[in-house]
């Protein structure tokens, strides 16, 4: 049989003879690989943004809020009823054994003022838990020390962005800062943390005692109440035991009886995470499926441009035929042509694909990643399609007869 | 030597109700060597015989030989490497690839019988200088004249040392003096390398180059004799 070179060789010069035809058609496969390429790049760019903000979340995370209230059949939103309490989250750290760090929450909005400068922000009461929960440390001076708690001390820990607005320059440490008119000590500065999953500057916080945002900032309903309470599990295996741990034990302070509903409610941030994660993937597969269809029409474009050239290239056939090609020589031909055809445009389309991904990140401002597989991937689906739309014509061609291929005008 | 042996050989086309005869058997013997004219009128079924001989079509009946082995039986890739290995086409529209250069042409044949490069060249150069177009290997037929032209063709016929050169009307698009010379050069393959020429014409000028014609009409062989008695024949208007 014919030499694969030699058979390539025949090949481009066939595709150099119709230079504007061969052109126009790898386009279609050129709009079709970039395109592929370019969407996978959006998607996989979300993925790795949604990924990279659930490892700032925190790991193997449980949150718990009180529960919604039914009354008169209105049910209000969680939270509505205050149920929780600072004793919940003492005992939940004690007596749970999956559990590894508890940190109860009581937050509300507030607005800071040192010197002349002021800042509204997030002021979240917390223990040193807080630290451990979500992954975040300190970054300059000390934590929340459960003394601080117990004596509901006057301190305070800043987000890098409350630090940003309020001191220009100046060190933070040991100066005093007003929450609600109360002089507060910064203890310390958090280090930065970055956006949440929701777009949310998590930097833009000032974490206190939990006890001194009961009393001395928000208030509380009834004794020990607190607005939420975060668990961190000790591994991902321990979050389903932590769950029923959890539960039991909350149920049981409350006095729940065995057919009532809980007064609170549980969320796993985690399999909220995994879920979102797997949306992303979803939308990430539909947009390089959307985009294929593309790539189908390039296909197609090249199956058209390939009939016409095997009827255009009849006597030539014939010639070929008379001489001694076989019907694999015939083949080979026409679907190395189109392979020839859909390879170049796969490898054009990829620097289509790359440079319209970053048109996007820059116009739309979404992250976008070029995976070396994604690009892979769409490259060696070009080679298919070309091999898999060449194959028909070239079929064709090797059936025609000698005798009526070299009659062929 | 047998080297072709057709054996009532008969190709019959249905065209609905009716049947064509194109060829009824037809047998002949060709031996190794000869120069043989094959004549006829349009539609006499000249070309449908042509077509078994070079292995293009196979009979609807009998038995065609080359070099003893039927053709009859065999596949489209068997055929298509008896006419690579056993047998060189000359056609009258010369059909040489355009685009693609006279050394190249000529390389095809072993091309698809796998002869490696450095090989394919120096044949292909040996085959041109045969047929006296050293020079023009890097020429493309567009750059050629028609005579040039035939000579490729005739040049890519004997590249891959066929025993057969297949010859249909081959100076039908080329000018009486042009003829001469490219049927002096069959004739000089013929004489020196003891190539089997089948010619296929109309022309009894072209036939004369001949040493034995054959005549066809309406599918049935209806001559066969030397030239030379064949043209004495017609002179005196005798006819088969």
């Amino acid at each position: 049989m014919i030499s694969i070179p030699w058979t390539a060789r025949i090949a481009l010069r066939a595709l150099r003879v119709n230079k504007m035809r061969s052109a126009l058609t790898m386009l279609g496969i050129i709009i079709g690989v970039g395109a592929v390429i370019a969407m996978l790049a959006v998607g996989t760019g979300a993925s790795r943004q949604l990924a990279e903000q659930m490892a700032t979340m925190g790991s193997n995370l449980l949150i718990i809020l009180p529960g919604s209230q039914t009354s008169g059949g209105v049910r209000t939103g969680f939270g509505s009823q205050t149920t929780l309490t600072l004793g919940d989250a003492e005992a939940i750290q004690r007596e749970c054994p999956a559990v590894q760090d508890v940190a109860p929450i009581h937050n509300g909005t507030a607005q800071i003022v040192y010197g002349n400068l002021n800042w509204s922000t997030n002021v979240m009461g917390t223990t040193g838990g807080m630290n451990a929960v979500r992954d975040w440390p300190v970054g300059a001076g000390r934590p929340i020390t459960d003394e601080d708690v117990r004596s509901s001390t006057k301190v305070a820990l800043l987000g890098q962005t409350v630090v940003d607005n309020l001191f220009g320059g100046i060190d933070p440490l040991d100066q005093i800062v007003r929450i609600k008119k109360i002089p507060f000590r910064v203890v310390g500065v958090m280090a930065v943390k970055g956006q949440s999953v929701m777009g949310q500057d998590q930097d833009d916080t000032v974490f206190v005692p939990v006890t001194t945002a009961q009393k001395k900032l928000f208030g509380t309903a009834f004794a020990g109440m607190i607005r939420q309470i975060m668990v961190k599990a000790k591994s991902a295996q321990d979050l389903d035991p932590a769950e029923k741990q959890v539960t039991e034990l909350v149920r049981q302070r409350h006095h729940i009886g065995a057919k009532k509903d809980d007064d609170f409610s549980l969320r796993n941030l985690t399999q909220m995470m995994q879920a979102a994660e797997q949306q992303t993937k979803v939308m990430t597969l539909l947009l390089g499926a959307i985009a294929s269809v593309s790539l189908l029409v390039g296909g197609i474009g090249i199956m058209n441009i390939m009939l016409v050239s095997v009827t255009e290239r009849t006597r030539e056939i014939g010639i070929r035929m008379a001489i001694g090609a076989k019907t694999w020589d015939i083949r080979l031909q026409f679907i190395m042509e189109a392979v020839i055809l859909s390879l170049i445009g796969g490898l054009m389309g990829l620097a289509a694909g790359i440079t319209s991904s970053e048109v996007i990140s820059a116009v739309a401002g979404w992250p976008t990643v070029v995976s070396p597989f994604s690009a892979m991937l769409a490259f060696a689906f070009s080679g298919v399609v070309g091999i898999f739309f060449g194959f028909y014509p070239a079929y064709k061609a090797s059936l025609l007869n000698p005798i009526d291929a070299l009659r062929y005008e | 030597m047998k080297l072709i042996e057709a054996r009532e050989v008969s190709k019959i086309y249905p065209l609905g109700e009716i049947e064509l005869k194109a060829l009824d058997e037809v047998s002949v013997t060709i031996e190794e060597g000869e120069f043989l004219a094959i004549m006829g009128p349009s539609g006499s079924g000249k070309s449908t015989f042509m077509n078994i001989v070079g292995c293009l079509d196979v009979p609807t009946a009998g038995q065609y030989l080359l070099e003893s082995i039927d053709t009859g039986g065999l596949g489209r890739d068997e055929l298509a490497h008896i006419r690579n290995r056993k047998i060189g086409f000359v056609f009258q529209g010369f059909n040489l690839l355009s685009r693609t250069s006279a050394l190249e042409n000529v390389e095809l044949p072993m091309l698809y019988d796998g002869v490696p490069a450095r090989e394919r060249k120096e044949k292909a150069f040996t085959a041109l200088k045969i047929v006296g177009l050293e020079g023009r290997g890097k020429h493309h037929p567009n750059q050629l004249s028609g005579g040039q032209q035939q000579r490729v063709a005739i040049a890519r016929a004997i590249v891959n040392q066929a025993p057969i050169i297949l010859a249909d009307e081959p100076t039908g698009n080329l000018d009486t003096h042009t003829s001469r010379e490219i049927m002096e050069l069959f004739q000089r393959l013929n004489g020196e390398s003891g190539i089997t020429v089948i010619l296929v014409t109309h022309e009894a000028d072209i036939a004369a180059y001949s040493r034995r014609t054959i005549r066809f009409l309406d599918g049935r062989l209806v001559s066969d004799r030397l030239t030379a008695d064949e043209r004495r024949g017609s002179e005196t208007g005798v006819g088969s």
